[in-house]
This record gives structure tokens, C-alpha cells and sequence, in this order.
């Protein structure tokens, strides 16, 4: 192995594991921080920098950051990361001078963005404060999409819906509500805009047609059912409700049904637990509001008496694990009562609006064929992003393909290639105090991780809009934020100043060091004082060492970050020294290098 | 020295041995040493040879006298007895340890100012008298606690960390062990785990005085240029003649060694150290040959490490004096003090 080379971004970006999870890539560590420290506003627009939504994401985020937290392969919980970005968002104050404005002086570019969702909305947000003219078409009366009419709002409250979409509005965004694009290629043929974002988002709910399908009008699909109930079409549902599905759209369907009085809630799964697509949480929530989930169905047909939908008759299996997969044999068939079914098996794309002869392509499952990396697609300056390019997806991910997209349209409308990429750069900082102090908490607290608190059933199923989740209080903020490892001060070695004393090697908690004789990596990791298993996890490898020859090798995987190699150190050779990752927005310059092609690590 | 504690928390692979405990169960303090301190790596040693040989630390009596390497037996076995003795006085208290308490596994902690300077008349008598304990010399040439004066054991010829010339010749603690019949004498470097774990195994599971000098170096006064006893200066002028490989009377010796340069010895309690790397014209149970080839070595300016002397037929004090092999202290007492009229009896064998 050679020398680790850590002037490679990703290298120590990869360390900071919940940043590198996250699409947007937002700072965890560092508003984590400044939330210790009460710096709520100083948090909330270190997240508004990358994920645009604190407040919303901090309620609804699907959190890839958490299964990724270091945290988690030491003490079984994550940190709460997007709670805490909820705490940031709940505890700010007026925050409004500090988000980016429109300069008076345009630059004469204008954007046209179909759909008022996330992505669309942070093409905006990134596209207007250099001077561009934006529009938005919007089919509905309000923006937001699915996190407006999707997410019913005892998760997500209306109030932190408007007003984080009237930050980027109030830039001078010009919102053409209830004006579905009813053809792209009028709206090219017009020839006002210089280029179209397309972020239509993933509206058509999947079908079911099984014998029984269209013989009620109490079978429902999921993602239209919660828009009907958002726009208060819907108010009642029968008292004993079926959601087939077990997606986090079919929790909310349960959670839904509970509110418009259904007594008995069941949400049918076709497999086991393991592969359930909702996230754990979401499960743990619907099942606390006493929905029962049974496993192991798949259904046939609708069952009716006397033209009454009276349940639904199901295949049930018998499951069982055989070499890390699922085997499961037929055991008969079972009818369960009903009176409500919600269908909530997942989303299509649908783009009945873009003709298929105007140059753009479409390919597999007739979606458009968009570039990965500038979300164009093969019409010029037509761009795609959230759940319209590739299908559905969580918030934050559209949020990131919505600054991709910005970055891209600046280039577009510049005149510069898109795929001319702005270069991050990185910024290490020492947070060396004194002989033995750091900037920074470097103790190890083993708390555990907070529970968030809920309110009563009763107060929850009365309507709605009440908001289930009461945020953390004072004392589990201040017990949350110091459970966080600091990823982001990384453990800095210079191989020049090292004695090979094994002080550090001694002092680590976690035997993250050792210092050997060089060798390949696969080889390597077996002969480290701690075996290094987590593939997925580098290696740090010095160059010889200036007595032996030997390397210093670190395996990042566990790292508490305590800072005890650097201050068992001598000779300063270790150093825990702050890591800051500067991606690029649209309009950035970008750092001056040639970029990085190598792998991470070595 | 830091204001954190060593977190408790451990890797997910942490094993345990076969009485239950991890390896940081034989921890002990954090450390108030220098950053850097050859003794701090002796202590995780012994911290690995203890959590190896599965021995329970309230058996062991950790046993030490002042100077910076007496403070260490506070940084490890947190559970083990302790004895942080006068200056230069351990010895004492060591012997009478044992003699309480045969049952006790004892480790005696010093330095070159405790062990050469005020405490060489201690040390001297209790190699003789063979006393069942492993003595562990954490040997630096400096008196570190005092700012960094000639210790004893500095070499002539070396300069302190001003570039003062020591003039005065050095005792080796080796050579003496070995001229005053010591039954086990071995030299280490507290940068080589490697070698040092196995000899600390080796030496808890001898049957006497186990003698281990480990070269220490004090990174705050001694590890400079002109310095004889720092990290550079060992690597460079360490060489180990014989390698120890200690195997438990429970394993299976597994590894293969080259013939002829191999010697076993097997202790008290069945367990083997295997000598390798042992040269034709060196027996490491020759005390005569083990001494002149460590000279000859020195006079190369070569430090000689590795297990060099080893008695295969040791007698510890305690059966020298033919004590029942019960720890005294448990004695039921009409046993101890048969009464006055065995007294009788035994004064009138003098008449």
C-alpha cells in the first residue's frame, strides 16, 4: 500500500461519515456544534447551505447520515443528527437578513422550472441570488409538492412548510400557480426562457388490478388519497382499513386512517420485516398508534357481499432464511374483514406532457434519459432533477440534483460546458489549545441515545394537523450534541516527526493503530492490533518511518476522535486538525487544481 | 498529562481470555507521565502479558518504590495489591510479600535510581536469595523525576541533554544479576513489544527472581544525540541474541524453528520459553559464556537483548527455606505457633 495521500478531498471527507452519507452533503459535526454552543442560527444556515430544508428535513428526512454514524458501530444508536437538525430550525431566531438575495441587477437569464418541489425549489434558491430570473409552473395552488400533499402534516406542520419555501420565494421567484405545463414543447417554442428545469416529481401512485379492483369506491391509491385528504376532499375513511404496501407513503396512509377514526388498521407486507422499505422509525411510529402489520401476504382478490367490499383475500406464505435469502412456500389462502383498501405499492414517473418528438430521449421505463453527473438531458438545455430524473427518491436527494442541476443551468446559460464541474477544495485547521486541549469536546460521553417525545394517542388521533413529535427538550439537546464523535477533526500524522515511542498505539480506546511492516492492503488489515473487517472503512498508511522503516497504519473505522494519540504525542506527529470540505454551489469559483481521479485512500 | 480519562469504550472485536476478561480490564489509571515515556509502554505490556497468561489481578501484588517507573504500577491491573514502597526499599517489602504470601504472582516495578543507586544493596540481596517475584528495571540513564542527571546506569561517554560528558562508568544491571546468581536475566527495549511481552510471561511464570532490564527511554531528558539510551541509539544498537517464545502449559508449541539454534526450557508450572536465534557458541544456561558474550557484545558498543540466562533447576526462596508450599498467611494458627510446649521442645535440642 502506498502512502495514504490525505490531501485528496475525499479521503478525509469519507472519515466524516454521516457528510459523506449524506447526498447534500451537509456539515453534520459542525452544526452539531454550534448547537452545543447554542448558536442555533449559526446551525441552521451551516444546514441551509447544503440541504435548504432544515426544518423540514429535520421532520421528514429519510436520514441516510444515521445508519452511517460512527457512532452506531460503537454504542447501537446513531447520533440523532436529524432531530437535532429540527433543533436548529425550532430554536432560531429571525433568520431572514442572512438568506441570500436577488441582486437588483439582473443578468438577463431566465429559468423556467416545472413543478414547485424540492429540486425545483433549490434551483432557485441557488439560480436567483446570481441574478436569475426564475418562474415556476406549478399545477396545485401552493408549493411544495409531495412534501406538501404527500406528507400529511401531524409530521410535518404547514407553518415550517411556508416558511422555508417563502425564503427562497421571497427572492423574487415568480410562481404561476394552478398552471400545469401542458406541453414542453410550447413552452421551448416560446422562446422566453433560456433553460427549463424539469422537477415534476413521481405524482402517479401504483396500480393493482386484481379481480374486484373497480367494483368500490373504498379502494384507494395511496399518494392520491393523501392529497385528497390535504386538500379536504376525503374525511372519513371505514372503520376497518388495509393498506397494501409497506413503504413509508403506506405508513403515512395508516397514521392517515387512525386520524379519520379507523378503528382497526392493518398494513399487509409481502415479506418479512428485513425487507421492509419504510424506515425503522416510521415502522416503530405506526406500530406505537396501534396499526398491526402482518407479514407474509400477497394479495389475490377484492371480496365482496352483496356489492359490498367486505375484505380482501390473501396468499400467505411461510418464510424462512436460506443462505442470506428469503425463501417463501405458499401455506393457503386467508381473508381478512375490511372496509377501506389503500394501495401503496409505489410511484411512477408519468410525462404525458413531453412530446415525444421534439429531440429530448426517452429510455428504459419511458423515463427521460438524463446525465447523471449535469442532470441535462438530451434536449440542450432542458433539465431534470428530483424524483422526474430517475425516479423516486428521498427529499434529500432532490434537494442535491437541484443544486447539481443550478450548477449545470449557470454553466448552460454562461456559455462553459456543463460538465465543467467546479473543484472542491479542502481546509485542515489544528485544534490544538494548549499541551492537552482542543477546541473542541474531544471526551467520549456514553450517553444513549435520546427518545424522542410524543404526545398522547388521544391528542394525536383527534385530528390531523397536530404534530406528534414534541422536539427534544433543553437537557436531551445538551446530552444529544456530545454524543458526536467530531468525525470531522480528523487525527493528523506528519511521518517525518514520529519516534515509533508507541505512546499513541497504547493510549487508543478503540486499537485503531499499529505501527508494521508495510504490505498490500488485504494483508495488511489482518495484522492490525484491532482486526479491520469494515471493508468499507480506509486505512490511513504513513511512508517509512524515519527508525525502523515500518508504516503507521490507522483503521478509521471505529475513531472515537478523542485526540489521546495526539496528546500521548511527543513530537506533535499526530495533530487532530479540523476538517472543512468547501463544495462548490452554482456560481462558486471552484478550487484551482487539477482534479482527483485516484481512488480514496491509497 | 490529560484532562480526559481513557474512554471505556472498546473495539466490537475485543476478545476476553479464559477467566472473562478483556485486555482493558487489566488497565489501570491514565497515565501521568510524559508524553511519550518508554515506561508507558512497558505498562501496556505488562497490561498484555497478564490479560495472555489469564491471571485473575487480585492475585498479583504489584510492588514498587519512587522515581517516575515506580509511579506505573498505578497504570495497570487497577485490581491487583499494590506496595508503592520507600525509595529503593522494595526488595524488602517483596520479600516479605512472598514470604507472607507464596501464592501471590508478585511484579516488582523500578528504575536505574531505585534499583542501582540508593536501593543496590536491596536489589543485590534479593536476587540472591532467589525471591519468587519478576523484576522489572525500566532503565532510562537519567534521573527523569529530579530534571535529567547521570543515573547510574548512563553510559560513559554519553552527554546529558545540555551536553554535559558523563565520566563516571555505568553498572549494568545484567551483568550484575548474572555475577550474583540470578536465575533468570533478561534485557528488553520498551519500543519492541514483540520481544518484551513473551519475556514478561516468562519471567511471571519463573519460579525465582526473574530479572528483566528494559531499555526506557525518558523522551523529556534523555532522547537526544549525544544520548546512549534513546529510541535511535537502542534501535540502532539493540541486538537481540536470543528471541523467547513462552508457551502456556495448556498450548500446543505451533511454530517452527530452524534446527540447531533452538533450545527449550521448560518452568515450574509447564509452561516452555523456546530460545531461538541462539548462536553455536552461546547457551543461554551457561551463566559464564552468557556473561563474556554480553561483554564482548558491549565492547562492540552491541547491547544484547533477549532472555540471556535462564536457570532450568531455579530454587526460589521460599523452598530454599523448606516453607510449606501453602501461603503462610493462611495457616491456621495453631499450625503457626504450635504453643509453648513445642517451644520447650526446641530449646532443649540447644542445651
Amino acid at each position: 500500500m502506498l502512502r495514504t495521500d490525505v490531501e485528496n478531498p475525499d479521503y478525509f471527507h469519507k472519515v466524516v461519515d454521516c457528510q459523506w452519507a449524506c447526498p447534500a452533503h451537509t456539515n453534520v459535526p459542525e452544526y452539531i456544534r454550534l448547537i452545543a454552543q447554542g448558536r442555533y442560527d449559526d446551525a441552521y444556515i451551516v444546514n441551509r447551505h447544503s440541504n435548504v430544508f432544515p426544518g423540514i428535513l429535520g421532520r421528514t428526512c429519510d436520514r441516510p447520515c444515521e445508519p452511517a454514524c460512527r457512532r452506531s458501530r460503537l454504542d447501537e444508536k446513531p447520533v440523532a443528527i436529524c432531530r437535532l437538525k429540527r433543533v436548529a430550525a425550532d430554536h432560531k431566531s429571525d433568520i431572514k437578513d442572512r438568506i441570500p438575495k436577488s441582486p437588483a441587477t439582473k443578468n438577463g437569464k431566465k429559468i423556467a422550472l416545472v413543478g414547485a418541489g424540492p429540486s425545483a425549489l433549490t434551483v432557485a434558491n441557488d439560480l436567483m441570488p446570481l441574478g436569475y430570473e426564475c418562474t415556476i409552473f406549478e399545477k396545485g395552488p401552493q408549493a411544495g409538492g409531495l412534501m406538501r400533499i404527500n406528507i400529511p402534516s401531524f409530521r410535518l406542520p404547514a407553518e415550517v412548510l411556508d416558511e422555508e419555501i417563502g425564503y427562497i420565494i421571497d427572492m423574487g421567484v415568480e410562481v404561476k400557480y394552478n398552471t400545469p405545463v401542458d406541453s414542453l414543447k410550447e413552452l421551448l417554442d416560446s422562446e422566453v426562457y433560456d433553460a427549463v428545469f424539469v422537477g415534476s416529481g413521481a405524482p402517479k401512485g401504483k396500480e393493482l388490478v386484481l379481480p374486484g379492483r373497480y367494483d368500490s369506491d373504498q379502494i384507494f391509491i395511496g399518494i392520491e388519497w393523501l392529497e385528497s385528504i390535504h386538500f379536504g376532499h376525503i374525511s372519513s375513511v371505514g372503520e376497518k382499513v388495509l393498506i397494501i404496501g409497506v413503504g413509508n407513503t403506506a405508513m403515512d396512509c395508516c397514521r392517515s386512517s387512525k386520524r379519520l377514526g379507523a378503528k382497526d388498521v392493518k398494513v399487509i407486507a409481502r415479506k418479512t420485516r428485513k425487507y421492509f422499505k419504510a424506515s425503522p422509525w416510521e415502522l416503530e411510529d405506526a406500530e406505537e398508534e396501534q396499526v398491526e402489520i402482518r407479514e407474509n401476504l400477497s394479495p389475490v382478490q377484492f371480496v365482496y357481499e352483496n356489492g359490498k367490499l367486505v375484505g380482501m383475500e390473501f396468499e400467505e406464505f411461510h418464510s424462512q432464511e436460506i443462505d442470506g435469502k428469503l425463501v417463501q412456500e405458499p401455506i393457503g389462502k386467508v381473508t381478512i374483514p375490511c372496509d377501506t383498501v389503500i394501495l401503496a405499492i409505489g410511484q411512477d414517473n408519468a410525462f404525458p406532457w413531453i412530446e415525444r418528438n421534439i429531440g429530448l430521449e426517452f429510455g428504459k421505463w419511458d423515463m427521460p434519459v438524463v446525465d447523471k453527473t449535469t442532470f441535462m438531458s438530451t434536449q440542450e438545455g432542458v433539465f431534470f432533477g428530483g424524483d422526474a430524473a430517475f425516479g423516486p427518491l428521498n427529499i434529500i436527494w432532490a434537494v442535491e440534483q437541484g443544486h447539481q442541476a443550478a450548477i449545470s443551468i449557470h454553466n448552460y446559460c454562461s456559455g462553459r460546458p456543463v460538465g465543467d464541474r467546479p473543484l472542491s477544495s479542502i481546509n485542515l485547521t489544528s485544534t490544538k489549545m494548549g499541551l492537552h486541549e482542543w477546541s473542541y469536546s474531544n471526551n467520549y460521553d456514553p450517553s444513549k441515545r435520546q427518545k424522542m417525545r410524543h404526545i398522547e394517542l388521544k391528542q394525536r388521533f383527534s385530528n390531523m394537523t397536530t404534530e406528534v413529535e414534541e422536539g427534544f427538550t433543553e437537557e436531551q439537546v445538551k446530552t444529544e450534541v456530545e454524543r458526536c464523535l467530531n468525525c470531522d477533526v480528523q487525527t493528523h500524522f506528519t511521518d517525518s516527526q514520529c519516534i515509533e515511542c508507541d505512546a499513541c498505539i497504547d493510549i487508543c480506546p478503540v486499537d485503531c493503530l499499529t505501527i508494521t511492516q508495510p504490505g498490500e492492503e488485504p494483508e495488511l488489515r489482518t495484522r492490525l492490533t484491532a482486526p479491520a473487517t469494515q471493508y468499507d472503512q480506509a486505512l490511513f498508511v504513513s511512508g517509512g518511518l524515519k527508525q525502523t522503516g515500518r508504516v503507521m497504519v490507522k483503521d478509521e473505522n471505529v475513531c472515537l476522535h478523542c485526540g489521546l494519540c495526539a496528546e500521548r504525542c511527543p513530537t506533535f506527529a499526530w495533530d487532530m486538525r479540523k476538517f472543512v470540505i468547501n463544495l462548490p454551489l452554482a456560481g462558486d469559483p471552484g478550487a484551482q487544481r487539477q482534479p482527483v481521479t485516484a481512488g480514496v485512500g491509497a | 498529562m490529560s484532562y480526559i480519562l481513557k474512554p471505556k469504550v472498546h473495539h466490537p472485536s475485543l476478545q476476553k481470555n479464559a477467566v472473562g476478561l478483556t485486555r482493558r480490564d487489566y488497565e489501570g489509571a491514565i497515565s501521568t507521565l510524559c508524553a511519550g515515556c518508554g515506561h508507558d509502554s512497558i505498562t501496556a505490556a505488562f497490561i498484555q502479558a497478564f490479560w495472555e497468561l489469564d491471571i485473575e489481578p487480585y492475585k498479583v501484588a504489584k510492588l514498587s518504590g519512587i522515581g517516575c517507573s515506580s509511579k506505573t504500577p498505578a497504570y495497570f491491573l487497577r485490581e491487583a495489591h499494590g506496595f508503592n514502597s520507600v525509595h529503593g526499599r522494595m526488595p524488602s517489602v517483596a520479600t516479605g510479600a512472598a514470604a507472607a504470601n507464596r501464592e501471590l504472582v508478585m511484579v516488582g516495578v523500578s528504575g536505574d535510581g531505585d534499583s542501582l543507586s540508593i536501593g543496590l544493596g536491596q536489589l543485590c540481596h534479593a536476587i540472591r536469595r532467589n525471591v519468587n517475584l519478576l523484576y522489572v528495571l525500566e532503565n532510562n540513564g537519567v534521573y527523569g523525576l529530579t530534571k535529567g542527571q547521570f543515573s547510574a546506569s548512563a553510559d560513559p561517554g554519553s552527554t546529558s541533554k545540555k551536553g554535559d560528558i558523563n565520566s563516571m562508568e555505568a553498572i549494568d544491571g545484567v551483568l550484575m544479576a548474572l555475577t550474583l546468581g540470578a536465575t533468570f536475566v533478561a534485557r528488553s527495549f520498551s519500543g519492541d513489544k514483540a520481544q518484551l511481552v513473551p519475556l514478561i510471561k516468562a519471567g511471571l511464570s519463573h519460579k525465582g527472581f526473574a530479572f528483566i532490564d528494559v531499555i526506557s527511554p525518558c523522551v523529556t531528558f534523555n532522547d537526544h544525540e549525544g544520548s546512549t539510551k534513546s529510541y535511535a541509539y537502542t534501535r540502532e544498537h539493540q541486538l537481540e541474541v536470543i528471541q523467547a517464545d513462552f508457551t502456556m502449559p495448556q498450548e500446543e508449541i505451533t511454530t517452527e524453528y530452524a534446527p540447531n539454534t533452538t533450545k527449550r526450557v521448560q518452568l515450574h508450572d509447564g509452561s516452555v520459553v523456546t530460545l531461538s536465534k541462539v548462536g553455536e557458541d552461546y547457551d543461554p544456561t551457561d551463566r559464564d559464556r552468557a556473561y563474556s558474550h554480553i561483554r564482548e557484545l558491549h565492547a562492540k558498543g552491541e547491547t544484547a537483548t533477549g532472555l540471556l540466562y535462564i536457570s532450568p533447576d531455579s530454587v526460589d526462596m521460599m523452598d530454599q527455606n523448606e516453607a510449606v508450599p501453602e501461603a503462610l498467611y493462611n495457616q491456621p494458627f495453631d499450625i503457626l505457633c504450635p504453643g509453648s510446649a513445642e517451644l520447650d521442645k526446641l530449646q532443649q535440642r540447644f542445651r
